[in-house]
Protein backbone atom coordinates (compact mmCIF):
# COMPACT_ATOMS: atom_id res chain seq x y z
CA UNK A 1 0.00 0.00 0.00
CA UNK A 2 2.60 2.64 -1.11
CA UNK A 3 -0.28 5.50 -0.29
CA UNK A 4 0.17 4.75 3.20
CA UNK A 5 4.47 5.46 3.36
CA UNK A 6 3.00 8.92 0.38
CA UNK A 7 1.29 10.11 3.11
CA UNK A 8 3.61 9.80 6.10
CA UNK A 9 6.52 10.78 3.73
CA UNK A 10 4.70 14.41 2.93
CA UNK A 11 3.66 14.50 6.88
CA UNK A 12 5.23 12.13 9.88
CA UNK A 13 2.73 13.11 11.94
CA UNK A 14 -0.22 12.12 10.22
CA UNK A 15 -2.41 9.46 12.89
CA UNK A 16 -2.90 6.26 11.54
CA UNK A 17 -6.97 7.45 12.19
CA UNK A 18 -6.27 10.14 9.46
CA UNK A 19 -4.39 7.88 7.07
CA UNK A 20 -7.22 5.34 7.66
CA UNK A 21 -9.56 7.78 6.43
CA UNK A 22 -7.69 8.80 3.60
CA UNK A 23 -6.86 5.79 1.76
CA UNK A 24 -10.46 3.93 2.75
CA UNK A 25 -9.10 1.06 4.79
CA UNK A 26 -9.47 0.46 8.24
CA UNK A 27 -7.18 1.73 10.73
CA UNK A 28 -6.44 -1.42 12.22
CA UNK A 29 -5.15 -2.41 9.10
CA UNK A 30 -2.83 0.71 8.53
CA UNK A 31 -1.46 0.10 12.00
CA UNK A 32 -0.41 -3.09 11.17
CA UNK A 33 1.25 -1.86 7.51
CA UNK A 34 2.91 0.77 9.63
CA UNK A 35 4.20 -1.78 12.17
CA UNK A 36 5.67 -4.12 9.78
CA UNK A 37 7.63 -1.15 7.54
CA UNK A 38 8.77 0.15 10.61
CA UNK A 39 10.22 -3.70 11.63
CA UNK A 40 11.31 -4.82 8.49
CA UNK A 41 13.39 -0.97 7.31
CA UNK A 42 11.03 0.31 4.78
CA UNK A 43 10.00 2.96 6.95
CA UNK A 44 13.60 3.91 8.79
CA UNK A 45 13.03 7.02 10.59
CA UNK A 46 10.74 9.46 11.53
CA UNK A 47 12.55 13.11 10.78
CA UNK A 48 11.39 17.03 10.81
CA UNK A 49 13.18 19.35 8.36
CA UNK A 50 14.08 22.16 10.19
CA UNK A 51 15.10 25.78 8.59
CA UNK A 52 17.98 26.26 10.52
CA UNK A 53 19.42 29.81 8.68
CA UNK A 54 15.97 30.94 10.20
CA UNK A 55 17.32 30.28 13.80
CA UNK A 56 20.61 32.06 12.68
CA UNK A 57 22.03 29.00 13.36
CA UNK A 58 23.61 27.31 10.24
CA UNK A 59 26.09 24.33 10.08
CA UNK A 60 28.67 24.72 6.94
CA UNK A 61 27.91 22.27 4.42
CA UNK A 62 30.39 20.76 1.32
CA UNK A 63 29.42 18.14 -1.45
CA UNK A 64 32.91 16.32 -1.89
CA UNK A 65 33.31 14.57 -5.16
CA UNK A 66 35.61 11.29 -4.17
CA UNK A 67 37.64 9.19 -6.53
CA UNK A 68 38.66 5.93 -5.46
CA UNK A 69 39.93 2.67 -6.29
CA UNK A 70 37.48 0.20 -6.12
CA UNK A 71 38.61 -3.01 -3.96
CA UNK A 72 38.50 -7.33 -5.38
CA UNK A 73 34.96 -8.91 -4.33
CA UNK A 74 33.23 -5.85 -2.53
CA UNK A 75 33.61 -3.12 -5.78
CA UNK A 76 33.10 0.03 -3.84
CA UNK A 77 31.14 -0.84 -1.10
CA UNK A 78 34.00 -1.44 1.56
CA UNK A 79 35.55 2.25 0.66
CA UNK A 80 32.09 3.32 0.69
CA UNK A 81 31.79 2.27 4.01
CA UNK A 82 34.88 3.24 5.45
CA UNK A 83 34.17 6.51 4.21
CA UNK A 84 29.79 6.86 5.36
CA UNK A 85 30.94 5.73 8.74
CA UNK A 86 32.19 9.20 9.59
CA UNK A 87 29.75 11.01 11.81
CA UNK A 88 30.72 14.13 9.33
CA UNK A 89 29.22 12.55 6.57
CA UNK A 90 25.39 13.38 6.06
CA UNK A 91 24.52 11.26 2.75
CA UNK A 92 26.98 9.51 0.82
CA UNK A 93 25.87 7.94 -3.30
CA UNK A 94 28.11 5.76 -5.68
CA UNK A 95 27.52 7.80 -8.88
CA UNK A 96 28.29 7.54 -12.64
CA UNK A 97 30.51 10.38 -14.00
CA UNK A 98 33.86 11.68 -13.37
CA UNK A 99 34.00 11.21 -9.67
CA UNK A 100 33.02 7.72 -7.90
CA UNK A 101 31.61 8.54 -4.48
CA UNK A 102 29.88 12.17 -3.85
CA UNK A 103 29.60 12.54 -0.12
CA UNK A 104 27.67 15.39 1.80
CA UNK A 105 29.25 16.43 4.92
CA UNK A 106 28.28 18.68 7.44
CA UNK A 107 30.63 20.78 9.71
CA UNK A 108 30.36 23.93 12.55
CA UNK A 109 32.64 25.56 10.76
CA UNK A 110 35.34 26.06 7.51
CA UNK A 111 38.25 24.40 9.38
CA UNK A 112 36.24 21.40 10.60
CA UNK A 113 35.59 20.26 6.85
CA UNK A 114 38.68 20.99 5.65
CA UNK A 115 40.52 19.68 8.21
CA UNK A 116 37.80 16.03 7.83
CA UNK A 117 39.00 16.46 4.36
CA UNK A 118 42.89 16.53 4.70
CA UNK A 119 43.01 14.43 7.70
CA UNK A 120 40.31 11.56 7.46
CA UNK A 121 39.07 11.75 3.58
CA UNK A 122 42.01 12.16 1.77
CA UNK A 123 44.65 10.10 3.30
CA UNK A 124 42.43 6.36 3.17
CA UNK A 125 44.42 4.21 0.86
CA UNK A 126 42.12 3.69 -1.76
CA UNK A 127 41.09 7.48 -1.92
CA UNK A 128 42.75 8.84 -5.20
CA UNK A 129 41.21 11.98 -4.96
CA UNK A 130 38.68 14.41 -4.15
CA UNK A 131 37.13 17.84 -5.19
CA UNK A 132 34.98 19.91 -2.86
CA UNK A 133 32.33 22.28 -3.17
CA UNK A 134 31.36 24.41 -0.36
CA UNK A 135 27.23 25.09 -0.25
CA UNK A 136 26.72 28.87 -0.77
CA UNK A 137 23.23 28.54 -0.28
CA UNK A 138 20.38 26.31 -0.33
CA UNK A 139 17.17 26.40 -2.38
CA UNK A 140 15.06 22.64 -2.64
CA UNK A 141 15.79 19.98 -0.23
CA UNK A 142 13.75 16.67 0.04
CA UNK A 143 11.12 18.23 -1.89
CA UNK A 144 10.94 21.47 0.16
CA UNK A 145 11.60 25.13 -1.22
CA UNK A 146 13.68 26.89 1.45
CA UNK A 147 13.25 30.83 0.27
CA UNK A 148 9.50 30.57 -0.69
CA UNK A 149 6.46 31.07 2.02
CA UNK A 150 5.10 28.08 2.14
CA UNK A 151 1.59 28.84 1.24
CA UNK A 152 0.77 32.59 -0.25
CA UNK A 153 -2.77 32.34 -0.67
CA UNK A 154 -3.77 34.36 -3.79
CA UNK A 155 -7.25 32.88 -4.71
CA UNK A 156 -9.90 34.90 -4.08
CA UNK A 157 -11.53 33.92 -0.77
CA UNK A 158 -14.79 32.69 -2.40
CA UNK A 159 -15.53 32.15 -5.97
CA UNK A 160 -18.31 30.17 -7.99
CA UNK B 1 -25.83 44.27 10.64
CA UNK B 2 -24.34 42.79 7.79
CA UNK B 3 -27.16 41.59 5.75
CA UNK B 4 -26.79 38.87 2.65
CA UNK B 5 -30.68 38.74 2.42
CA UNK B 6 -32.03 39.82 -1.21
CA UNK B 7 -31.20 43.52 -1.70
CA UNK B 8 -33.63 46.05 -1.68
CA UNK B 9 -35.94 46.70 -4.73
CA UNK B 10 -34.21 49.37 -6.68
CA UNK B 11 -35.33 51.70 -8.91
CA UNK B 12 -35.00 50.54 -12.77
CA UNK B 13 -32.42 51.88 -14.35
CA UNK B 14 -32.79 52.75 -18.11
CA UNK B 15 -29.42 53.21 -19.15
CA UNK B 16 -29.28 50.02 -18.64
CA UNK B 17 -31.01 47.14 -20.34
CA UNK B 18 -33.80 45.85 -18.85
CA UNK B 19 -32.84 41.89 -19.14
CA UNK B 20 -29.64 43.14 -17.46
CA UNK B 21 -31.02 45.06 -14.93
CA UNK B 22 -33.38 42.36 -13.99
CA UNK B 23 -31.07 39.55 -13.48
CA UNK B 24 -30.21 39.15 -9.74
CA UNK B 25 -26.83 39.67 -8.57
CA UNK B 26 -25.07 36.15 -8.09
CA UNK B 27 -25.88 34.68 -4.08
CA UNK B 28 -22.14 33.74 -4.39
CA UNK B 29 -20.78 37.58 -4.59
CA UNK B 30 -23.42 38.65 -2.56
CA UNK B 31 -21.43 36.90 0.51
CA UNK B 32 -18.27 37.20 -0.99
CA UNK B 33 -19.27 41.22 0.16
CA UNK B 34 -19.99 39.57 3.35
CA UNK B 35 -17.02 37.55 3.66
CA UNK B 36 -14.67 40.27 2.81
CA UNK B 37 -15.16 41.99 5.90
CA UNK B 38 -14.06 38.82 8.21
CA UNK B 39 -10.34 38.14 8.70
CA UNK B 40 -8.45 34.84 8.93
CA UNK B 41 -11.40 32.97 7.76
CA UNK B 42 -10.54 29.54 6.38
CA UNK B 43 -12.51 29.19 3.08
CA UNK B 44 -14.08 26.24 2.21
CA UNK B 45 -16.29 28.41 -0.49
CA UNK B 46 -13.47 28.60 -3.32
CA UNK B 47 -14.72 26.66 -6.05
CA UNK B 48 -11.05 26.03 -7.74
CA UNK B 49 -8.02 24.03 -7.52
CA UNK B 50 -5.72 25.11 -4.52
CA UNK B 51 -2.40 23.51 -6.75
CA UNK B 52 -0.77 25.94 -8.58
CA UNK B 53 -0.48 24.94 -12.08
CA UNK B 54 2.11 22.41 -12.93
CA UNK B 55 5.78 24.22 -13.42
CA UNK B 56 6.26 22.63 -16.99
CA UNK B 57 2.94 24.10 -18.15
CA UNK B 58 3.41 27.22 -16.53
CA UNK B 59 7.57 27.14 -18.18
CA UNK B 60 5.50 26.30 -21.36
CA UNK B 61 3.59 29.64 -21.33
CA UNK B 62 6.93 31.74 -20.36
CA UNK B 63 8.62 30.51 -22.95
CA UNK B 64 5.69 31.32 -25.60
CA UNK B 65 6.57 34.87 -24.35
CA UNK B 66 9.89 34.70 -24.37
CA UNK B 67 9.79 33.05 -28.37
CA UNK B 68 7.36 36.36 -29.00
CA UNK B 69 3.61 34.34 -29.28
CA UNK B 70 1.97 37.69 -28.25
CA UNK B 71 -0.20 37.86 -31.63
CA UNK B 72 -3.56 36.28 -32.29
CA UNK B 73 -3.96 33.13 -33.46
CA UNK B 74 -6.71 31.43 -35.81
CA UNK B 75 -9.81 32.33 -34.82
CA UNK B 76 -10.86 28.79 -34.22
CA UNK B 77 -7.82 28.33 -32.07
CA UNK B 78 -3.99 26.66 -32.69
CA UNK B 79 -4.29 23.65 -35.03
CA UNK B 80 -1.42 21.92 -33.18
CA UNK B 81 -3.91 22.15 -30.24
CA UNK B 82 -7.14 21.37 -31.72
CA UNK B 83 -5.43 18.21 -32.96
CA UNK B 84 -4.40 17.55 -29.54
CA UNK B 85 -7.47 17.71 -28.01
CA UNK B 86 -9.51 15.54 -30.86
CA UNK B 87 -6.41 12.66 -30.03
CA UNK B 88 -7.27 13.22 -26.29
CA UNK B 89 -10.78 12.70 -26.82
CA UNK B 90 -10.55 10.01 -29.32
CA UNK B 91 -7.87 8.05 -26.51
CA UNK B 92 -10.17 8.54 -23.61
CA UNK B 93 -14.12 8.90 -24.43
CA UNK B 94 -14.15 7.11 -27.97
CA UNK B 95 -15.42 10.38 -29.47
CA UNK B 96 -13.91 11.62 -33.13
CA UNK B 97 -14.20 15.43 -33.68
CA UNK B 98 -12.61 16.48 -36.70
CA UNK B 99 -9.88 18.92 -35.29
CA UNK B 100 -10.59 21.47 -38.07
CA UNK B 101 -14.30 21.56 -37.92
CA UNK B 102 -15.50 20.04 -34.48
CA UNK B 103 -13.33 21.87 -32.17
CA UNK B 104 -13.10 25.52 -31.34
CA UNK B 105 -10.75 26.83 -28.68
CA UNK B 106 -12.13 29.24 -26.18
CA UNK B 107 -11.62 31.68 -23.38
CA UNK B 108 -12.02 29.33 -20.52
CA UNK B 109 -15.06 27.11 -20.71
CA UNK B 110 -17.47 29.59 -19.59
CA UNK B 111 -17.16 31.40 -23.16
CA UNK B 112 -18.01 27.99 -24.42
CA UNK B 113 -20.96 27.48 -22.36
CA UNK B 114 -22.39 31.52 -23.41
CA UNK B 115 -21.53 30.71 -27.46
CA UNK B 116 -22.88 27.62 -27.23
CA UNK B 117 -26.44 29.22 -25.67
CA UNK B 118 -26.20 32.23 -27.56
CA UNK B 119 -25.76 30.20 -30.97
CA UNK B 120 -28.59 27.91 -30.54
CA UNK B 121 -31.20 29.96 -28.50
CA UNK B 122 -34.10 32.22 -30.36
CA UNK B 123 -35.93 34.78 -27.93
CA UNK B 124 -38.49 32.74 -25.79
CA UNK B 125 -36.51 28.89 -26.25
CA UNK B 126 -36.29 26.83 -23.01
CA UNK B 127 -33.63 25.38 -21.65
CA UNK B 128 -34.01 23.00 -18.94
CA UNK B 129 -31.26 23.01 -16.22
CA UNK B 130 -30.89 20.62 -12.62
CA UNK B 131 -31.57 22.65 -9.56
CA UNK B 132 -29.22 23.47 -7.81
CA UNK B 133 -26.66 23.93 -10.33
CA UNK B 134 -23.72 25.90 -11.22
CA UNK B 135 -24.46 29.32 -11.07
CA UNK B 136 -24.15 31.04 -14.06
CA UNK B 137 -26.14 28.48 -15.99
CA UNK B 138 -29.78 29.89 -15.42
CA UNK B 139 -28.42 33.51 -15.81
CA UNK B 140 -26.61 32.69 -19.59
CA UNK B 141 -29.78 31.24 -20.82
CA UNK B 142 -31.66 34.43 -19.47
CA UNK B 143 -28.93 36.71 -21.21
CA UNK B 144 -29.07 34.29 -24.50
CA UNK B 145 -32.45 35.02 -24.58
CA UNK B 146 -33.66 31.86 -23.42
CA UNK B 147 -35.67 30.78 -20.51
CA UNK B 148 -34.21 28.60 -17.85
CA UNK B 149 -36.12 25.58 -16.41
CA UNK B 150 -34.80 24.65 -13.45
CA UNK B 151 -35.69 20.39 -12.75
CA UNK B 152 -35.31 19.75 -8.92
CA UNK B 153 -32.94 16.96 -7.90
CA UNK B 154 -32.63 15.78 -4.22
CA UNK B 155 -30.30 14.17 -2.19
CA UNK B 156 -32.44 11.03 -2.21
CA UNK B 157 -31.07 11.15 -6.10
CA UNK B 158 -27.66 11.71 -4.98
CA UNK B 159 -28.36 15.06 -6.85
CA UNK B 160 -28.08 13.52 -10.15
CA UNK B 161 -31.48 15.07 -12.63
CA UNK B 162 -33.92 12.44 -13.70
CA UNK B 163 -35.12 11.20 -16.98
CA UNK B 164 -38.65 11.87 -15.93
CA UNK B 165 -38.65 14.62 -14.08
CA UNK B 166 -37.03 16.36 -17.90
CA UNK B 167 -39.93 14.78 -19.35
CA UNK B 168 -42.38 16.36 -17.25
CA UNK B 169 -41.67 19.62 -18.23
CA UNK B 170 -41.04 19.41 -22.07
CA UNK B 171 -42.79 21.85 -23.90
CA UNK B 172 -42.97 23.02 -27.47
CA UNK B 173 -40.58 25.60 -26.37
CA UNK B 174 -38.04 23.46 -25.06
CA UNK B 175 -34.55 23.13 -27.16
CA UNK B 176 -31.98 21.99 -24.73
CA UNK B 177 -31.23 20.26 -22.04
CA UNK B 178 -28.24 21.62 -20.09
CA UNK B 179 -25.94 19.62 -17.84
CA UNK B 180 -22.83 19.82 -16.00
CA UNK B 181 -21.27 16.05 -14.40
CA UNK B 182 -19.26 16.06 -12.05
CA UNK B 183 -21.49 18.75 -10.67
CA UNK B 184 -20.59 21.90 -9.55
CA UNK B 185 -22.08 22.34 -6.45
CA UNK B 186 -22.99 18.85 -5.12
CA UNK B 187 -19.97 16.61 -6.82
CA UNK B 188 -22.58 14.09 -8.10
CA UNK B 189 -21.54 12.13 -11.15
CA UNK B 190 -24.08 10.60 -13.89
CA UNK B 191 -24.31 6.60 -13.85
CA UNK B 192 -24.77 5.02 -17.26
CA UNK B 193 -27.86 3.98 -16.40
CA UNK B 194 -29.13 7.55 -15.95
CA UNK B 195 -27.00 9.17 -19.01
CA UNK B 196 -28.52 6.94 -21.06
CA UNK B 197 -32.01 7.54 -20.19
CA UNK B 198 -31.31 11.63 -20.77
CA UNK B 199 -29.74 10.53 -24.14
CA UNK B 200 -33.23 8.24 -25.06
CA UNK B 201 -35.07 11.75 -23.57
CA UNK B 202 -33.16 14.10 -26.50
CA UNK B 203 -33.64 11.60 -29.36
CA UNK B 204 -36.95 11.38 -28.61
CA UNK B 205 -38.32 15.34 -27.62
CA UNK B 206 -35.27 15.93 -30.40
CA UNK B 207 -33.26 17.90 -28.20
CA UNK B 208 -29.71 19.47 -27.77
CA UNK B 209 -27.73 18.52 -24.68
CA UNK B 210 -25.03 20.84 -23.82
CA UNK B 211 -23.01 18.90 -21.43
CA UNK B 212 -20.03 21.02 -19.45
CA UNK B 213 -17.85 18.62 -18.54
CA UNK B 214 -14.96 20.66 -17.22
CA UNK B 215 -15.09 18.26 -14.50
CA UNK B 216 -14.55 15.35 -16.33
CA UNK B 217 -10.75 14.10 -14.56
CA UNK B 218 -12.04 14.57 -11.05
CA UNK B 219 -13.81 11.54 -10.56
CA UNK B 220 -13.35 9.28 -7.43
CA UNK B 221 -14.21 5.66 -8.14
CA UNK B 222 -16.12 6.21 -11.09
CA UNK B 223 -16.04 6.29 -14.41
CA UNK B 224 -16.64 9.62 -16.15
CA UNK B 225 -19.20 9.35 -19.15
CA UNK B 226 -18.48 11.56 -21.71
CA UNK B 227 -22.38 12.75 -23.07
CA UNK B 228 -21.05 13.10 -27.06
CA UNK B 229 -19.71 9.42 -26.41
CA UNK B 230 -23.07 7.33 -26.02
CA UNK B 231 -24.60 5.75 -29.06
CA UNK B 232 -26.17 8.68 -31.26
CA UNK B 233 -25.59 11.69 -29.00
CA UNK B 234 -22.65 13.16 -30.82
CA UNK B 235 -25.07 14.82 -33.18
CA UNK B 236 -26.95 16.36 -30.84
CA UNK B 237 -24.34 17.40 -28.37
CA UNK B 238 -22.26 20.16 -27.48
CA UNK B 239 -19.69 19.50 -25.44
CA UNK B 240 -17.70 21.98 -22.80
CA UNK B 241 -14.49 21.67 -21.18
CA UNK B 242 -11.73 22.76 -20.44
CA UNK B 243 -8.36 22.72 -18.37
CA UNK B 244 -9.02 25.46 -15.32
CA UNK B 245 -9.81 22.62 -12.98
CA UNK B 246 -8.17 19.18 -14.73
CA UNK B 247 -4.63 21.00 -14.79
CA UNK B 248 -5.02 23.94 -12.19
CA UNK B 249 -5.25 26.74 -15.10
CA UNK B 250 -8.48 28.84 -13.88
CA UNK B 251 -6.55 32.40 -14.24
CA UNK B 252 -5.20 31.12 -17.96
CA UNK B 253 -8.59 31.40 -19.10
CA UNK B 254 -8.43 28.36 -21.91
CA UNK B 255 -11.14 26.08 -22.68
CA UNK B 256 -12.70 24.10 -25.70
CA UNK B 257 -15.99 23.38 -27.33
CA UNK B 258 -16.45 20.17 -29.07
CA UNK B 259 -19.33 19.31 -31.69
CA UNK B 260 -20.69 18.78 -34.73
CA UNK B 261 -19.66 20.95 -37.47
CA UNK B 262 -22.50 23.26 -37.70
CA UNK B 263 -22.75 24.04 -34.57
CA UNK B 264 -19.25 24.42 -34.65
CA UNK B 265 -19.81 27.07 -37.16
CA UNK B 266 -22.68 29.14 -35.64
CA UNK B 267 -20.52 28.93 -32.54
CA UNK B 268 -17.41 30.42 -34.10
CA UNK B 269 -19.44 33.39 -35.71
CA UNK B 270 -19.88 34.42 -32.43
CA UNK B 271 -16.41 34.09 -30.95
CA UNK B 272 -15.14 35.61 -34.10
CA UNK B 273 -16.38 38.86 -33.46
CA UNK B 274 -16.94 38.93 -29.69
CA UNK B 275 -13.64 37.03 -28.51
CA UNK B 276 -11.77 36.88 -31.40
CA UNK B 277 -9.44 34.23 -30.54
CA UNK B 278 -8.33 32.72 -26.58
CA UNK B 279 -5.10 33.77 -25.21
CA UNK B 280 -2.19 32.51 -27.59
CA UNK B 281 0.10 31.74 -24.25
CA UNK B 282 -2.35 29.79 -22.81
CA UNK B 283 -2.69 28.04 -26.12
CA UNK B 284 0.69 27.07 -25.89
CA UNK B 285 0.44 26.02 -22.26
CA UNK B 286 -2.49 23.83 -23.00
CA UNK B 287 -0.52 22.13 -25.92
CA UNK B 288 1.44 21.24 -23.48
CA UNK B 289 -0.65 20.42 -20.39
CA UNK B 290 -1.97 17.73 -22.76
CA UNK B 291 1.35 16.37 -23.89
CA UNK B 292 3.02 16.25 -20.75
CA UNK B 293 0.77 16.63 -18.30
CA UNK B 294 -1.22 13.08 -17.41
CA UNK B 295 1.17 12.37 -14.26
CA UNK B 296 0.24 15.43 -12.32
CA UNK B 297 -3.21 15.65 -13.55
CA UNK B 298 -3.51 12.10 -11.55
CA UNK B 299 -1.44 13.27 -8.44
CA UNK B 300 -3.72 16.18 -8.13
CA UNK B 301 -6.67 13.88 -8.28
CA UNK B 302 -5.05 11.16 -5.88
CA UNK B 303 -4.61 14.65 -3.53
CA UNK B 304 -8.52 15.59 -3.90
CA UNK B 305 -9.32 12.51 -3.23
CA UNK B 306 -7.53 11.79 -0.05
CA UNK B 307 -8.91 14.92 1.22
CA UNK B 308 -12.66 14.49 -0.15
CA UNK B 309 -12.74 11.22 2.25
CA UNK B 310 -11.42 12.97 5.22
CA UNK B 311 -14.16 15.96 4.63
CA UNK B 312 -16.97 13.60 4.26
CA UNK B 313 -16.50 11.16 7.14
CA UNK B 314 -15.99 14.40 8.85
CA UNK B 315 -18.96 15.86 8.10
CA UNK B 316 -20.91 12.60 9.03
CA UNK B 317 -19.62 12.56 12.28
CA UNK B 318 -20.36 16.16 13.72
CA UNK B 319 -23.81 15.90 12.41
CA UNK B 320 -24.40 16.80 8.79
CA UNK B 321 -24.69 14.57 6.92
CA UNK B 322 -23.83 14.18 3.27
CA UNK B 323 -23.56 11.53 0.11
CA UNK B 324 -20.37 10.68 -1.05
CA UNK B 325 -19.92 13.10 -4.02
CA UNK B 326 -17.88 10.89 -6.49
CA UNK B 327 -16.60 14.10 -9.09
CA UNK B 328 -15.25 17.91 -8.81
CA UNK B 329 -14.15 18.55 -5.47
CA UNK B 330 -17.35 19.57 -3.53
CA UNK B 331 -19.12 17.61 -0.89
CA UNK B 332 -22.83 19.27 -0.34
CA UNK B 333 -24.18 18.20 3.16
CA UNK B 334 -27.82 18.47 4.68
CA UNK B 335 -27.84 21.23 7.25
CA UNK B 336 -31.44 20.67 7.86
CA UNK B 337 -30.87 18.93 12.03
CA UNK B 338 -29.25 22.47 12.20
CA UNK B 339 -33.22 23.91 12.32
CA UNK B 340 -31.31 27.00 10.54
CA UNK B 341 -31.72 27.89 6.55
CA UNK B 342 -29.05 27.99 4.18
CA UNK B 343 -27.83 31.31 4.44
CA UNK B 344 -28.10 31.98 8.09
CA UNK B 345 -26.12 28.84 8.35
CA UNK B 346 -23.66 29.74 6.28
CA UNK B 347 -23.96 33.47 7.98
CA UNK B 348 -23.46 33.12 11.39
CA UNK B 349 -20.44 29.94 10.81
CA UNK B 350 -18.73 32.69 9.21
CA UNK B 351 -19.25 35.91 11.59
CA UNK B 352 -18.63 32.85 14.70
CA UNK B 353 -16.43 30.92 13.52
CA UNK B 354 -14.91 32.02 10.71
CA UNK B 355 -15.25 29.55 8.08
CA UNK B 356 -16.69 30.13 4.19
CA UNK B 357 -19.20 27.64 2.99
CA UNK B 358 -22.19 28.79 0.70
CA UNK B 359 -25.43 28.38 0.78
CA UNK B 360 -26.88 26.44 -1.29
CA UNK B 361 -29.67 28.85 -1.85
CA UNK B 362 -26.92 30.43 -3.72
CA UNK B 363 -26.66 27.81 -6.50
CA UNK B 364 -30.15 26.95 -6.77
CA UNK B 365 -33.85 27.08 -4.65
CA UNK B 366 -33.28 23.06 -4.65
CA UNK B 367 -29.74 24.11 -2.42
CA UNK B 368 -31.97 24.92 0.39
CA UNK B 369 -31.04 22.70 4.12
CA UNK B 370 -27.23 22.23 2.12
CA UNK B 371 -24.15 24.09 1.92
CA UNK B 372 -21.44 23.69 -0.16
CA UNK B 373 -17.87 22.80 1.05
CA UNK B 374 -15.00 22.76 -1.09
CA UNK B 375 -11.96 20.30 -0.58
CA UNK B 376 -9.80 22.20 -2.82
CA UNK B 377 -7.78 22.90 -0.09
CA UNK B 378 -4.92 21.63 2.46
CA UNK B 379 -5.90 18.81 4.58
CA UNK B 380 -4.56 21.03 7.77
CA UNK B 381 -6.92 23.68 6.49
CA UNK B 382 -9.89 20.64 6.18
CA UNK B 383 -9.57 19.58 9.88
CA UNK B 384 -9.15 22.79 11.53
CA UNK B 385 -12.87 24.13 9.33
CA UNK B 386 -13.98 20.95 10.48
CA UNK B 387 -13.60 21.48 13.93
CA UNK B 388 -14.75 24.94 14.05
CA UNK B 389 -18.15 23.79 12.43
CA UNK B 390 -18.30 21.03 15.04
CA UNK B 391 -17.79 23.09 17.45
CA UNK B 392 -20.72 26.05 16.13
CA UNK B 393 -23.09 23.00 15.60
CA UNK B 394 -22.67 22.04 19.12
CA UNK B 395 -22.83 25.76 20.59
CA UNK B 396 -26.40 26.28 18.31
CA UNK B 397 -27.32 23.02 19.65
CA UNK B 398 -27.13 24.34 22.81
CA UNK B 399 -28.99 27.73 22.28
CA UNK B 400 -32.10 26.18 20.72
CA UNK B 401 -32.19 23.62 23.72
Amino acid sequence: MKEIFEILEQNARATPEQISTMVDKPVSEVEKMIRQAEKDGTILKYKTIINWPKLGEGDIWALIEVRVTPQRDVGFDAIAERIYQFPEVYSAYLVSGTCDLAILVKGKNMQEISSFVTEKLAPLERVQSTVTHFLLKRYKENGETFHLPREINKRLPITP
Amino acid sequence: MLNTKSAPTQARDNLISQKVDSLPPSGIRKFFDLLSSVEDVISLGIGEPDFVTPWHIREAGTYSLEKGYTMYTSNSGMLELRQELASYLQLRYRVSYHPEHEILITAGSSEGLDLALRAIINLGDEVIIPDPCYVAYPADVILAGGVPILVPTNEENNFVVRATDIEARITKQTKAILIGYPANPTGAVMSQKEADAIAGLAKKHDLLVISDEIYARLVYGAEHICFPSLPGMKERTILISGFSKSHAMTGWRIGYVAAERRFIQALAKIHQYTMLSAPTMAQMAAIEALRNGESEVEKMVQEYNRRRRLMVKRLNEIGLPCFEPKGAFYAFPSIKATGMNSEEFAEKLLLEEKVAVVPGTAVGPCGEGFVRCCYATSLSNIEEALRRMDRFIRKSRLRSE
